[in-house]
């Protein structure tokens, strides 16, 4: 268990190197989507498996997604960058560290150490039961802060689609 | 316990995000390192529920990753809207507002 948290936290901590030193922005995303898989690995290791699945699916797959989505309506949308972006070598870097994260799921797999889930159904049960229990304002100030951001975000997106249909 | 190596590589993590908030001027990558930065104080967080065996270092993830996904639907409506009237995103060249 140690050592697969040490492997983790390198790949991690080298993947976010490479994020803030990259000159290019899809590279340096390819590199944080690596980064963020490393810290879910993490978060299951430190017995936290509910906050795993979420920084993959949420953080890994939605934030991420959003970003990508940004860069590419940012620039041209040339066939020439496009090329330029999506080299064969780019994708070595983070290939590399998200074998290395697949490696260290497979031994989890295979040595099939099961105990945790027994473990994890009660904790679950501790969160679901806090959630609406004591920090009940808290989840009611995230839907109040959820609500802007949506209002804000459509805000923003609409008036710059007016914009470029004028010019 | 892996409680104390968590601690410490969420403190590198943060300073990773805020090297790159400062030394970056490209609005993008400084969205990006506050990212990393969100998610060292997530992991700090887990280690600290985990440490003690207490489910809200999970909660204050989950608060956690509610304000992210805010917080970057938000800002990267303004990198779009700054990138189209500005043509570039140089944190620097946004110097309108002076104050």
């Amino acid at each position: 268990m140690e050592i697969l948290f040490y492997i983790a936290a390198a790949v991690s901590f080298l993947a976010t190197v490479r994020v803030i030193t990259h000159v290019h922005p899809v590279h340096a995303l390819l590199y944080l989507v690596v980064a963020l898989i490393a810290l879910a690995l993490i978060f299951y290791l430190l017995g936290a498996q509910f906050a795993a699945a979420l920084e993959i699916i949420i953080y890994g797959g939605a934030i991420m997604v959003l970003f990508i989505f940004v860069v590419m309506l940012l620039g041209p949308l040339a066939v020439e960058q496009e090329r330029t972006w999506m080299t064969p070598h780019a994708w070595v870097g983070p290939s590399i560290l998200a074998l290395v994260l697949l490696g260290e799921v497979g031994y989890l797999i295979a040595a099939g150490d099961h105990t945790g889930s027994v473990i994890a159904e009660t904790r679950q049960k501790g969160i679901s039961i806090a959630l609406y229990g004591p920090y009940i304002i808290g989840v009611e100030l995230a839907s109040m802060l959820l609500l802007p951001g949506l209002i804000g975000a459509y805000h923003l997106g609409r008036r710059l689609s007016r914009e470029g249909r004028g010019c | 316990m892996l409680s104390t190596p968590a601690l410490v590589l969420a403190i590198m993590l943060f300073a990773l995000g805020l090297i790159g908030l400062l030394s970056r001027r490209n609005i993008l990558y400084m969205l990006l390192s506050l990212e990393i930065m969100l998610n060292a104080a997530a992991l700090a967080f887990i280690a600290g529920g985990a440490r003690w065996g207490q489910v809200d270092g999970e909660i204050m993830f989950l608060f956690i990753l509610t304000l992210a996904a805010a917080e970057v639907s938000v800002a990267l409506g303004i990198v779009l809207q700054l990138s189209h009237r500005f043509r570039t995103l140089d944190a620097d060249a946004f110097c309108e507002l002076r104050g």
